[in-house]
């Protein structure tokens, strides 16, 4: 069932929280973003970057000094003169220039070993889980969505810049913004009374057609949308088509959107940007390099970007790869893997238990930290919420000290 | 539902767009007899384009695009001119078996698994996984030609069980390790064109898989699957997601219509088509933007060839490049303020490439305009909302064709 879609939580399928449905694909103009203002006082925001297609942690931070690392790895294994030195046990991918000039600033936290029981190595089934937060029977719910039934509702609290509401901002009664970049100009004799009508409900529609109808409202409020961002006119041939995420506009652009609405004091709290095309089965190690370098320029300059604002940034996959590479030169689909964070006061160094490269749970990295303690922790210190109401009970908590 | 409403409705899910016409014969003919029609051509081949040979290197890949645009060009003119259902049957096993020429690199090889895929897709499952675990562009798509007995390689083996065949949960991680090193030793050829079988790189060790403990190799591995219990419902799941409401089932409709239309695709088109839930369906399943962009093509009598390249890459589905293996989203996704944007634009752009159609609307009493309008886009009615926004442009009839085509009565169907 779960396999249909990765966007089953927005199919007028049953499964889909009925507030989500009616605000899931509610569209709002930048505009409204950068005028988003709220009574309270801003709390921090935190800004969620999914990297789907399952990256490769062991690759990405590098246990180059345990032999077992390029005993398992012959071919695409780094060795100490390539990795970039975070100490005398791990490196960073050669990619990851930027990040490893925040870690030398301590403005870097890694977590190893970052998982949840009962791995499932189904890109589609994986993300679902990470992205509801529930390993054991993921629901019609995202972590962001029930921390916003409980902040209140209001879409624009968590924004994201994807043409496809993520599931993960799917609430049971509420449901994140999209903000749809490129080119919004109306065509040419397309009338706000054409919007508004097309736009009216019809009594007893069936829910799809009601969304469709609904789709010209959302159009009504999106006017004058993005200036200096320009449609995606061209695909791009050359990207990887391994992605098990939907197409999404250049990490660059969504990126360069979310510094645009925070420095422009939106009250948002929760920006969500994607990245896919991880996937790597064979050839891995030069194209993993390759696209772990479109990660980190854009957002080692978006780190130094919010350096003085309360900004923090936390990227995670669906799953690591198996500790053993293939035959292929590439890696298959594995279990835990790290999660960085970065800036607004996260102290800087490595946390967590890396996980044993000898000691496999059928060739796989036993998990070492459960995801929802740095989901707790994101919620309690990040967004000033209780933990336990979103993650169904979960007391876990990620730890610094 | 009248009866042009239930021929209307068969036609719109089974075939890419009916038109008018279409639907007056079938009214003519009988729902038996339409559905006899429209499913008979399921299962014949044709004759591909030559667009000429694959060529290695970087002075290939020029070409490769031009083979790839022609590609996609001489699909669509085939998905205009056939009233039946059979290529939109290959559009759904392409969307189902999901391959991009991203990766694969060849349109000779897309074009030969959509061969493969016309030929077996509307017969028994048996016959057609065995030939897609030998077709080239999936192997490249898929890592295949990687995978030896030395290490194994998942990719493919994991994406056949979980999408194609079975679905979640009804395979174990051992079965995704015993299914790959059943698999090893084959390899695929943009050069050639083919994929061939290398003895010594399979292992030919037993493996448990599945249940079965012996050598497999892909043929056996192909029997395994379309054996399995969870098999049929898992294909009769996905028939019904995209033919009738968009969304999985109940576990009684899957038995009612795997009980009647048994193990050939065509069976189980039939048996959803005739199935009592089926007509209830009308209203809830949203158009694919090929199906969109080809249903109105069909009705307003455009040439393909005179559609930009743009429009599908601006509604977001191109043929021969889904966005991953789990092939294009479904229902809502496609229901967005981008995309009503981009079909308000493209119904224009269509409505200029069919001068005729306008003046034969054109020709109808404005007072009778609205409902020339919905028997043209074989639209059951128009909601008292839509009637009232058309109604403001039936003087102009371009303007109100094009605004028949990106109404919300016309995105749903």
């Amino acid at each position: 069932m779960d396999t249909i879609t990765r966007r089953r939580f927005l199919t007028a399928s049953g499964v889909v929280a009925a507030g989500a449905l009616a605000a899931g694909g509610t569209a709002y103009g930048l505009r409204d973003i950068l005028d988003f203002r709220s009574e309270k006082p801003r709390g921090r925001t935190l800004v969620l970057v999914t990297l789907y297609g399952g990256n490769d942690g062991l690759n990405t931070v590098i246990p180059y000094a345990d032999p077992a690392y390029a005993a398992n790895r012959p071919s695409m294994a780094y060795d100490e003169g390539e990795v970039l030195r975070l100490d005398d046990e791990f490196g960073l991918n050669p990619g990851l220039a930027g990040l490893h000039r925040l870690y030398g600033q301590d403005r870097l936290a890694v977590v190893h070993g970052v998982g949840y029981p009962k791995p499932d190595r189904s890109h589609f089934r994986s993300m679902d889980i990470w992205q509801t937060a529930q390993p054991d029977r993921p629901g019609t719910t995202g972590w962001l969505g029930r921390w916003l039934d409980d902040a209140g509702g209001d879409p624009r609290l968590a924004v994201s810049f994807e043409p496809v509401l993520p599931p993960l901002l799917a609430g049971a009664t509420s449901a994140g913004a999209t903000v749809p970049g490129g080119a919004l100009t109306l065509p040419k004799g397309v009338t706000p009374q054409v919007l508004a009508g097309f736009g009216t409900p019809a009594a007893g529609e069936p829910p799809a057609r009601a969304r469709a109808a609904a789709c010209f409202a959302d159009l009504v409020k999106v006017r004058d949308l993005v200036d200096g961002v320009i449609a995606d006119d061209e695909a791009d041939d050359d990207a990887p088509a391994t992605a098990t995420g939907g197409q999404a506009p250049p990490l660059e652009r969504q990126l360069a959107l979310v510094a645009r609405c925070i420095e422009a004091g939106s009250a948002t709290r929760v920006y969500s940007v994607s990245l896919g095309g991880f996937d790597f089965h064979a050839d891995e190690k030069g194209a993993q390099e390759s696209i772990l370098g479109t990660l980190d320029k854009p957002l080692a300059a978006f780190v130094e970007r919010m350096a003085d604002r309360d900004v923090v940034v936390a990227v995670y996959s669906e799953f690591g790869r198996r500790v053993r590479a293939n035959a292929s030169e590439g890696t298959d689909h594995g279990t835990a893997s790290t999660v960085l964070l970065a800036g607004g006061g996260i102290p800087g160094g490595r946390y967590g238990e890396p996980p044993s490269l000898t000691d496999l749970d059928d060739g796989d990295l036993r998990h070492t930290t459960d995801f929802r303690d740095v989901y707790a922790m994101l919620l309690a210190d990040v967004l000033g919420a209780d933990p336990e109401r979103v993650l169904g009970g979960w007391t876990g908590r990620l730890r610094f000290s | 539902m009248t009866d042009r409403d239930t021929v209307a409705h068969l036609l719109r899910r089974l075939t890419f767009g009916p038109t008018a016409a279409e639907v007056d014969a079938a009214l003519e003919a009988g729902v038996g007899a339409t559905l006899d029609a429209v499913l008979a051509p399921i299962g014949r081949t044709v004759t591909l384009p030559d667009l000429g040979a694959f060529q290695p290197g970087k002075e290939g890949r020029q070409d490769a695009r031009r083979q790839a645009r022609e590609a996609v060009q001489w699909w669509l003119q085939r998905m205009a001119a056939q009233p039946g259902a059979a290529e939109k049957l290959t559009f759904f096993w392409h969307g189902h078996w999901a391959t991009s020429i991203q990766k694969v690199r060849s349109a000779p090889l897309m074009l030969a698994q959509q061969q493969t895929l016309r030929r077996y897709g509307g017969g028994d499952t048996g016959p057609l996984v065995r030939a897609m675990l030998r077709d080239p562009a999936l192997i490249l798509w898929l890592d295949g030609q990687r995978n030896t007995r030395t290490a194994p390689n998942e990719n493919l083996a994991r994406e056949l069980m979980e999408l194609f065949t079975l679905g979640v949960g009804a395979y174990t991680e051992d079965d995704v390790k015993a299914g790959a090193r059943a698999l090893t030793g084959w390899r695929a050829s943009r050069t050639s064109g083919t994929a061939t079988f290398v003895p010594r790189r399979h292992d030919p060790g037993p493996v448990t898989l599945l249940g079965h403990t012996g050598r497999v190799d892909a043929d056996t591995y192909a029997d395994l699957l379309v054996r399995h219990p969870a098999h049929l419902p898992h294909l009769v799941t996905r028939l019904w997601v995209r033919y009738g409401s968009g969304a999985a089932p109940d576990a009684a409709t899957i038995a009612r219509v795997t009980a009647a239309g048994g193990r050939s695709t065509t069976g189980l088109l039939r048996a959803i088509a005739t199935d009592p839930a089926f007509a209830a369906t009308a209203g809830q399943l949203v158009k694919q933007p090929v199906e969109w962009l080809i249903g109105a093509v069909r009705q307003l009598g455009i040439d393909t060839d005179t559609v930009p390249d743009k429009a599908l890459r601006a509604l977001g589905q191109v043929p021969f490049r889904p966005p991953s293996v789990g092939g294009w989203p479904v229902g809502a996704a496609w229901l967005t303020t981008s995309s009503t944007r981009a079909r308000l634009e493209h119904a224009q752009k269509l409505t200029a490439l069919a001068p005729d159609t306008v003046a034969e609307l054109g020709r109808s009493a404005p007072a009778a305009r609205l409902d020339a309008l919905a028997r043209l886009l074989v639209v059951d009615g128009w909601s008292e909302r839509t009637r009232a926004v058309l109604a403001d442009s039936a003087a102009d009839p371009r303007r109100l064709l094009a605004l028949g085509l990106a109404s919300p009565e016309y995105a749903v169907h």
